[in-house]
């Protein structure tokens, strides 16, 4: 693994078996947010809180079989809101892209996620009012 | 330490020294028997709702257990989601760091764990605690 300039060789902190960010340096990863949020970038830093600090960090908005991409430039996500961090494979990501997912521009996509929230919230609304009331229900 | 350096670096310094409860060391142990072995993470992602609501389903990881760290938090190899439709980003990833604390749960194939050999650590790591 070549040095990434700093004076300790980050690699020999890890015990073996132990999980660590250190080999996803300067990777190209997808960060899961609670919220559902992907956010995609190079790590470039981490901490024991997993907290991370993503480069040419861009959110990837998927709503049905669409989505767009929107830069965001360089992020720092607080670890609490952190689910997964995936290593992206490349030819993977190529196949999904392009294959499975059909790439829109941003303003479309961030109108379809409206659409698609609002119908959401109708649908629970509907959902609600036809299910039978019970004593500890709202 | 490297030698000739000043001010220590936040990466020269030694990691957190945040010990963990003696409860959860038994779970690093046991989930370190585990690494090399193909697990299934579900997650806590879904969105909490109160009773009578309809919830998105949870994401749920297979994978090869490849290390597990103090706070629980995994890697896995090789992973699959089994309900790709919802979760179509996962498609282009095949190694992912799992946050300890969204995991619900983690399922085990059952010829791996030794349940006597786990009850009767537990039940050390129990008496170990009421000494301290």
């Amino acid at each position: 693994m070549p040095s990434s300039g700093a004076n300790v060789d980050v690699m020999a902190l890890n015990l073996t078996g132990t999980a660590s960010l250190a080999e996803e340096l300067d990777k190209k990863l997808m960060v899961v947010l609670r919220d559902g949020r992907k956010i995609i970038g190079t790590l470039r830093t981490f901490d024991q809180f997993s907290n991370v600090v993503l480069e040419h960090a861009l959110e990837r908005v998927i709503v049905g079989k669409r989505f767009a991409d929107v830069p965001l430039g360089l992020y720092v996500i607080r670890g609490e809101n952190v689910v997964l961090l995936g290593q992206i494979d490349d030819d993977k990501e190529r196949e999904t892209t392009e294959g499975l997912l059909e790439r829109v521009g941003v303003d479309e996509i961030l109108e379809l996620k409206q659409e698609r929230e609002e119908d959401d919230r109708l649908r629970a609304g509907v959902s609600r009012a036809l299910r039978k009331p019970t004593e500890w229900d709202d | 330490m490297p030698s000739g350096a000043k001010t220590p670096r936040p990466w020269d310094r030694s990691p957190a020294t945040d010990v963990q409860p003696l409860s959860l060391q038994l779970f690093f142990s046991f989930f370190k028997t585990l690494v090399g072995k193909e697990v299934v993470v579900e997650l806590k992602n879904g969105a909490r709702s109160s009773l009578g609501r309809a919830r998105p389903a949870d994401l749920a990881i297979r994978g090869t257990l490849h290390s597990v760290d103090q706070f629980l938090n995994v890697k896995l190899l090789q992973v699959t989601v089994d309900d790709r439709e919802n979760f179509p980003h996962m498609q282009s990833v095949k190694t992912c760091f799992i946050r300890g604390s969204v995991i619900k749960y983690v399922q085990l194939p059952a010829s791996e764990v030794d349940t006597e050999l786990l009850q009767d650590a537990t039940r050390r790591e129990m008496a170990q605690q009421k000494q301290n």
